[in-house]
């Protein structure tokens, strides 16, 4: 099996998370498909940056802790990271900036700055020429890099081409990165694929106060919204975006929104309206750290009974976990049809680690997704916004009508959408949403609201970002895993036959209550053992496998 | 048409004498003569916050959006650029605008965007049966200040001014003819329109006797001067002095407006499917 690992450090301001990406195009030129975890502190200059790229034949969503090279643009890289080295491994430097006396490895370093010098270039090149170096390094022949480097660098590409190849030319090989007959895949987040499966779903607007690790979805739609025909807003505060997103849909405008946990608690009203209201939206929830500002840079699995709970009052929701970007993909296209087919608001519940995670996307895996009609009035006698009907969804229009009014009302309300304290009509409204969430749920019995990998009897029982980490380790020990994508509606038939067969279930999350487990629990299901991480990291391969093997030792 | 076409089934719950009275037959009087003249009462949307002004929605017989408290602003904030053809009208509370949605308040200046905010001032809470609002004047005692408030009143009108707001105005509800002229002036503005309404809260502040001994409309003042309208707006600070009150016209100008330079980027106008694929090949 070809299993590759890199990882180039160096401090915020380096272009880390860039050069991350140019290393992974490279092995994705090679047939490789890529996984890569960005690691960084919250700031703008300064502070250890380090981006581990992982390449590998077969589809992969985690990364390990050894490291076949590290690429070291300052000292404090080598420090921090030298324990990853495996005898094998090789360490690329800036002889300017990177002393290493009595290296066990095989070393190489580059005159990076004298380089730069020569040229009169920018120091944001230094990426640029040790990744020549890399290529060097490791066999990447100069051409990769050269088709890498024409195709993805917007400024200054021929300085960029000098410096590269001038460092290609100052390093020595020591080994040769051999090529897979494999085609090369389009290489993006999930934040990247979040967005394409809700533009492609018909998303029509996208409104979001940034904050990680949402924001990068917030950019990526403001760039692409001419290309696609989206309307972005970036309002005063995320309690604005939430309203707002419903002002759009009260227009029939297809609208999303993007946001963690702080920016959510300020969405909690809102989301509350959009229940009463019967307003459909999405809403993209990263998880950070926390509690309150927490770790605002790193990952966890913490705000899931949050979404589930968030809002006064009882409503129907829709919730989904994607645990790569083939499934945020496919999953927001869901999300945003059944928001609008049950007016209701759907959550894409993702996590640092799943939404800055870069990953191979796999269009064929992802499933053919397209968007679905809402139910829309037939223009027939009077409009009524909150109509009964047997599934409880009220036929949408949106004005101008024709002498028709939509009233739209978070008060308690009849079906035109006056306000009413009767409590006949309080009841059976109540009744129709819950008969919303009824025929939602139904719906859901023909997706693959869990998926199961591997048929051993014990189990790992997993959601969210966990799903990469969790497959691959499972398939090393013969485990089988059982991943729960949808968590509201809560697929307890599913879950049940998934776990036909298991005599022990482990479940693993990235929090340190076991917040899944508890969900599941209440359904009945007995879950007794559990492997919680909860220090703002992912799961690594290697770790979860010592961990997995400490449980059933 | 008939602005009695304008009503619902909905029961009136407020309070006899309450001047929310005028401002719902004065809106159905300007929005039915608005029809007449071209505007269609189809293309109306109301958002309402929460607060005894909010009930407006429901006995106006036009689309409507019964929004939570101090949001009106993001709802039409939105519901103007998704439809630029749509005419918005906010109907809001003091506590509500200025208390719990003030950054909505100040953002919408801010933008100029395209939309009229009908401020139902009563200087005190109703609903919640008689608190302090922004606008009470100091040493006002309300049930959450029974030694009397210790804050100076916020001058919703200078906020508005300095927050780039392009048409602001005061009117007070015994003074139909005014509030009709202001409600016009504002709904056919183009860019964000603001109307404090002096609307008298019976139960809870009763400033009838206070208002029409003090109350003048402004005459002959230069609406396009940005100083003048400041002089005119403070010489009133909303305080127990016995200070006479402007009303009227204070300022309109014409300035550029948000949903104006707001791209009308629309889906079906472009071909996403293969805009997808070509994103996805330029990530290879």
């Amino acid at each position: 099996m070809h299993d590759f690992s890199t990882l180039i450090g160096g401090i915020a301001g380096d272009g880390i998370n860039e050069a991350g990406v140019t290393v992974s195009r490279l092995f994705n030129q090679l047939g490789y498909r890529i996984y890569m975890y960005y690691d960084y502190p919250s700031l703008i200059r300064g502070g250890h940056n380090f981006s581990l790229i992982r390449a590998s034949d077969r589809k992969i969503g985690a990364h390990v802790n050894t490291v076949d090279v590290i690429v070291a643009l300052n000292q404090e890289t080598f420090e921090l990271h030298k324990e990853r080295l495996k005898d094998s491994s090789f360490v690329i430097y800036d002889l300017d900036k990177v002393k290493i006396e009595n290296l066990a490895q095989k070393g190489c370093g580059l005159p990076v700055s004298a380089i730069l010098k020569d040229f009169s270039a920018p120091m944001i090149m230094r990426n640029t020429c040790i990744i020549g170096g890399f290529c060097k390094v490791v066999g990447i022949g100069w051409p990769v890099l050269e088709k890498v480097l024409k195709k993805h660098i917007p400024k200054q590409l021929d300085l960029n081409l000098k410096v590269a190849r001038k460092g290609y030319d100052a390093a020595v090989e020591f080994t040769r990165i051999e090529r897979v007959d494999q085609p090369s895949f389009p290489i993006l987040t999930s934040n990247q694929a979040i967005g394409l499966g809700l533009i492609k779903a018909g998303l029509a607007a996208y409104i979001a106060y940034p904050m990680t690790p949402s924001s990068s979805l917030l950019d990526f739609m403001a760039k692409s919204a001419a290309d696609f025909g989206l309307k972005v807003v970036h309002p005063e505060s995320e309690i604005a975006v939430i309203l707002m997103a419903q002002g759009f849909a009260y227009e029939g405008v297809k609208a999303a929104v993007g946001t963690s946990g702080g920016g959510f608690c300020l969405m909690t009203e809102g989301l509350s309206l959009a229940g009463m209201a019967e307003m459909p939206i999405v809403i993209m929830l990263g998880q950070r750290t926390g509690p309150s500002t927490g770790l605002p840079t790193y990952t966890a699995q913490a705000d899931l009974h949050f979404a589930l709970n968030a809002g006064q009052g009882e409503f129907p929701r829709f919730i989904v976990s994607p645990g790569d970007a083939e499934e945020a993909y496919y999953w927001s296209g869901v999300a945003l049809n059944m928001a609008w087919k049950y007016q209701v608001p759907a959550f894409i519940l993702s996590d640092k680690t799943v939404s800055e995670g870069l990953y191979s996307f796999d269009a064929a895996l992802a499933g053919d997704m397209n968007e679905e009609a809402p139910v829309l009035w037939d223009g027939k006698g009077d409009y009524n916004r909150y109509k009964y009907t047997e599934t409880g969804v009220s036929p949408l229009a949106f004005p101008p009508l024709k002498g028709q009014t939509v009233k739209v009302d978070g008060y308690t309300h009849d079906e035109l959408g006056i306000t009413t304290e009767d409590p006949r009509a309080i009841a059976s409204m109540s009744d129709k949403r819950l008969l919303k969430g009824l025929a939602l749920a139904k719906e859901m019995d023909g997706y693959e609201t869990v998926r199961v990998y591997g048929n051993g009897k014990t189990a790992l029982l997993c959601w969210g970002s966990n799903k990469g980490v969790c497959t691959e380790v499972a398939e090393k020990l013969g485990l089988r895993v059982i991943q729960v994508l949808v968590l509201s509606p809560f697929p307890e038939k599913r879950l049940r036959d998934s776990l036909v067969g298991v005599e022990r279930i482990i479940t693993v999350e990235c929090n340190s209550t076991g917040q899944l487990s508890r969900l599941a629990r209440s359904y009945g299901f007995e879950l007794r053992e559990q492997i919680l991480k909860y220090d703002g990291r992912p799961f690594s391969l290697d770790e979860l496998e010592a961990e997995i093997r400490k449980v059933i030792a | 048409m008939n602005p009695k076409d304008l009503s619902t089934y909905a029961k009136n719950t407020w309070c006899p004498g309450c001047g929310n009275f005028s401002i719902l037959n004065t809106m159905k009087t300007v929005l039915s003569s608005l029809d007449d003249e071209g505007f269609p009462i189809d293309n109306v949307v109301l958002v309402s916050g929460i607060g005894c002004h909010g009930k407006i929605v429901d006995y106006l017989k036009v689309n409507s959006f019964y929004s939570i408290h101090g949001r009106t602003l993001p709802v039409a904030t939105a519901i103007k650029l998704a439809n630029p053809d749509l005419k918005v009208i906010c109907c809001s509370g003091d506590g509500d605008s200025l208390a719990e949605g003030l950054d909505h308040l100040m953002f919408a200046a801010k933008r100029n965007i395209d939309i009229t905010l009908i401020l139902h001032d009563n200087r005190v809470y109703g609903l919640t049966t008689g608190q302090y609002t922004p606008t009470s004047p100091w040493g006002f005692k309300g049930k959450s200040t029974p030694l009397g408030t210790q804050e100076f009143p916020m001058n919703p009108a200078e906020l508005m001014l300095v927050g780039g707001a392009s048409y602001i105005a005061r009117g007070y509800t015994h003074g139909i003819d005014l509030l009709r002229r202001l409600f016009k002036e504002a709904i056919t503005h183009k860019g964000f329109s603001f109307v404090d309404v002096l609307q008298v809260c019976v139960t809870y502040f009763n400033m009838y006797e206070s208002y029409n001994k003090r109350v003048y409309e402004v005459k002959d003042n230069d609406t396009g001067s940005f100083d003048d309208a400041m002089k005119i707006i403070r010489s009133w600070n909303y305080d127990g002095a016995e200070a006479p009150i402007p009303l009227g016209k204070f300022y309109q100008v014409d300035a550029p407006r948000f949903d104006q330079a707001f791209p009308g980027y629309e889906p079906h106008k472009v071909d996403r499917d293969s805009q997808i694929k070509k994103m996805l090949e330029n990530f290879i």
